[in-house]
């Protein structure tokens, strides 16, 4: 009898159901485990670039393909673009977690403040890579090509490409450079794009009171972890197609 | 039901409130700023400008070991990891240890294949 009653008996440790082991909300977690997903397929981008890059003899100089200010300067400063790109990505972060925090509050004025500042710092984040986009295309980068692309003659292929390498020239380096360029920095700021679309989505409905009716501003919570993603990729390949 | 739901997420807000305030969030911003300032110093300063450090993989593992650093701070404040439950952190964290391997596996490929199988023509760089 004592035996059989200690099964009946609802266990209260943590992992034992009946609670929640975390004290996430649900859409949280799998937003979570979405995030650890898409870091993986991040991961084996750029992993597969660095692979190219130990497999290839010789590889384009970054400072030399990337040293451009458009409107002001058309070569000869590497890495000042690209800062700019970084320090909007970083800025809208932080008005990103002030939305979060706002939220935390309930303040609802501020979220829609810093919500709208985020939704211009990713705006502008994608303005400047569709600009950084043309200009390598201008020079004759695209996916699967590159300047020296439809030429035969070891010469003219050689002093095509010789303004982008500091070491030997190939042919194949700079169009694997072009190829992984385009697809990771395109796949990141396709990623950018869904988190503005997502961040307008939120930003109406906070405005439509949906969030002070449900009592909680979760939700901003959870785009937030979505868009400091973007920013954390953004990171890894800020340093790995332009430092390294 | 929903005022149970309710009181779970406005404590679950307040605990949250305790790990991120205005303040700690721009002291995670001034950091997340430096160490980009010391990046740009080192790659636009040292390297570019002045021919001090010059390019090689010592200078790569600084570059790698900063951008980690970001990393961590904006995993565990911009996205609140740090103040998950500790079985959480593992269970998003833990899987990473696969990508080290693929990382490790990855390069030990690509060397092979430069020493093995390399047929594209290089040209000197006059």
């Amino acid at each position: 009898m004592d035996s059989l009653s200690k099964l009946d008996e609802v266990k209260t440790t943590r992992w034992a159901g009946g609670r929640e082991p975390w004290s996430i909300e649900y859409g949280k977690i799998m937003m979570w485990f979405f995030l650890v997903s898409d870091a993986f397929t991040f991961s084996s981008f750029l992993i597969y670039y660095g692979a190219q890059k130990f497999a290839q003899p010789t590889w384009i100089d970054a400072d030399k393909i990337f040293q451009s200010i458009p409107g002001i300067a058309d070569h000869g400063q590497p890495l000042v673009f690209v800062g700019i790109m970084t320090f909007i990505l970083i800025m809208s972060s932080v008005t990103m977690v002030l939305a979060v925090e706002a939220g935390h509050r309930n303040a609802k004025k501020e979220v829609v403040k810093w919500m709208v500042w985020t939704i211009l710092g990713g705006i502008a984040f994608v303005g400047c890579q569709a600009l950084e986009w043309t200009h390598l295309h201008h020079l004759g980068f695209w996916f699967g090509q590159n300047p020296a692309t439809g030429l035969t003659d070891p010469a003219a292929i050689s002093a095509a490409l010789q303004p982008y390498f500091t070491n030997d020239i190939s042919y194949t380096a700079a169009l694997q450079f072009s190829n992984l360029f385009f697809t990771i920095t395109g796949f990141h700021g396709f990623h950018v794009t869904v988190g503005i679309i997502l961040n307008i989505i939120i930003l109406c409905m906070v405005l439509n009171n949906t969030f002070e009716k449900r009592g909680s501003y979760l939700m901003i919570e959870k785009v937030g972890l979505y868009w400091h993603f973007v920013d954390l990729v953004w990171v890894f390949v800020f340093t790995f197609f332009y430092l390294i | 039901m929903a005022h149970h739901d309710h009181t779970l997420d406005s404590h679950d807000a307040h605990a949250h409130g305790e790990g991120m305030g205005v303040k700690r969030i721009w002291q995670v911003f001034g950091i997340l700023l430096a160490i980009t300032a010391v990046e740009f110093l080192v790659a636009l300063g040292f390297v570019h400008h002045w021919n001090i450090v010059e390019k090689g993989a010592a200078l790569y593992a600084f570059y790698i070991v900063l951008t980690l650093i970001k990393a961590y701070y904006i995993v565990a404040f911009f996205m609140h990891l740090k103040f998950e439950k500790k079985s959480f952190i593992i269970s998003c964290s833990v899987v990473f240890i696969f990508i080290i391997y693929f990382i490790v596996l990855m390069l030990i490929e690509g060397g092979y294949l430069l020493d093995h199988f390399q047929q594209h023509p290089v040209y000197p760089n006059k």
